[in-house]
């Protein structure tokens, strides 16, 4: 059961894996022929380029009568930023998410260590860190 | 005299305020029961800013009227309708005034709206910086988050660094990273998951932005900077409460050990100091769990948090 939304993330999502794969510009005939789905309508494929362009995360260049697409960042760009900001190195902590746990400092790690040697030692069943 | 002394309760609600705050971040209770001790926090930062508002806004009217709402209404009808002489006239009302004594109305007057309308303001601006910073996150996550069996309903980011956090919305979303599955166990993960749900289900984040706003308007305040990290702690351990249901403590306490000792060398000194001692402190309460607080002093404590929104209300209206 997908929904239209879903659907548009998943072909942002696998464009987007065609455009980092490739080192030169791809236009969108050669973005569709590397894609897995083939059965994509041409319009489809450009509709969505268009949207990664609109979005940021595309670049297009003229290159005669076609648009050539490359990304904007590398993928690890992107993940560095998504990561920075959960792992709230930005030093701000906003209320756009909430975290699991902070990291915490030297002294009060130290502690913590020892907290999770005592448990384990006294438990035994843990499952471990699989 | 009303006028002036409206302001002068007005002024010890919100120096009471402060004092409640302080008094509040000190007490041990808080952590016995998070959610009593979150509505009081709640009803501290309103009566505050409220009473705070008022004092000022009561000095600047003027004497002998009823209710700080009701005159700073008056007033604005009369702006509407008047050139703006008269309203300093209507200000004035009680008869003519020491030009300096006037004047000082005058800037309580206004320092009052300004505080008025920066509170407001913070708020707006918090809420549409978080709303931005959770859309640049979905789309973010729309290019780069799969799925994974062990984590159920979560998305999975290609990270070395253990990360666990969600974001809430009408859409939400319970994000973790790669090396937070290469971290955790089976279970650790299901507890982990369990706690994010929490504070989805019960939008955790709708009680910190007020606090977290509050933070940015006043940034060099200590009693708002304490506010808004106790208020984390106490929605943290909230959390952690409603993800023990039905499942050992030891899971979540493992799990919470391994989080913060693992990406400990990697957070930056500037990070450092807001998150001093707050794994600790909810490892400690897992581990030596408290009881939670009778039924009668909850009660207590949510009347206390009606009377100390109701007094600055009725202040201002009557």
């Amino acid at each position: 059961m997908l929904t239209t939304v879903n659907r548009l993330g998943e072909l942002e999502r696998a464009i987007m894996d065609v455009l980092w794969e490739t080192d030169t510009a791809l236009t969108v005939r050669e973005v569709s022929a590397r894609l897995t789905e083939r059965n994509l309508a041409h319009t489809t494929v450009m509709t969505v380029l268009d949207r990664l362009a609109k979005k940021g995360f595309a670049r297009r260049q003229r290159d005669g009568r076609a648009w050539r697409y490359c990304p904007s960042a590398t993928r690890e760009t992107y993940v560095a930023e998504l990561m920075l900001t959960a792992l709230d190195q930005t030093g701000d902590r906003t209320a756009a998410l909430t975290r699991f746990a902070q990291s915490v400092s030297g002294l009060e790690a130290d502690v913590l260590r020892e907290a999770l040697e005592v448990i384990e030692g006294d438990g035994g069943g843990d499952e471990g860190t699989g | 005299m009303k006028g002036l002394a409206d302001a002068a309760l007005l002024a010890v609600v919100a120096i009471g305020s402060v004092q409640g705050a302080s008094a509040l971040r000190q007490a041990s209770w808080p952590r016995r029961s998070p959610a009593a001790a979150i509505l009081l926090w709640q009803a501290l930062g309103l009566a505050g800013g409220l009473a705070a508002v008022g004092t000022l806004v009561g000095l600047g009217l003027p004497d002998g009227s009823a209710g700080v709402v009701r005159s700073a209404l008056h007033i604005a009808t009369a702006f509407r309708l008047e050139p703006v002489s008269r309203i300093l006239t209507t200000l004035s009302v009680a008869g003519p005034l020491p030009a300096i004594l006037f004047t000082v109305r005058l800037a309580c007057l206004l320092a009052g709206l300004a505080l008025l309308a920066l509170l407001c303001w913070v708020l707006v601006a918090s809420a549409a910086a978080a709303l931005h910073a959770r859309r640049r996150q979905r789309a973010l996550l729309t290019l780069l988050a799969h799925g994974d069996p062990k984590v159920p309903g979560a998305l999975v980011v290609d990270y070395p660094t253990a990360a666990a956090y969600c974001l809430p919305g009408l859409r939400s979303q319970i994000v973790v990273s790669v090396g937070t599955l290469e971290l955790l166990g089976h279970g650790e993960l299901a507890a982990v998951l369990a706690h994010e749900r929490a504070h989805l289900r019960e939008r955790h984040d709708l009680v910190l932005l007020p606090f977290t706003a509050l933070r940015r308007a006043f940034p060099r305040s200590a009693t708002c900077a304490h506010a808004d990290r106790a208020v984390a702690l106490l929605v943290e351990m909230l959390a952690d409460d409603r993800s023990l249901r039905g499942r050992p403590a030891r899971e979540l306490v493992t799990a919470l050990v391994r989080f913060g000792t693992a990406s400990a060398c990697q957070t930056p000194a500037g990070a450092l100091a807001a998150a001093e001692g707050e794994v600790a402190a909810r490892v400690a309460r897992l581990l030596q769990p408290v009881r939670p607080l009778p039924f009668g002093a909850v009660l207590a404590i949510c009347l206390a948090a009606a009377l100390l929104v109701a007094a600055p209300v009725a202040l201002l209206m009557v």
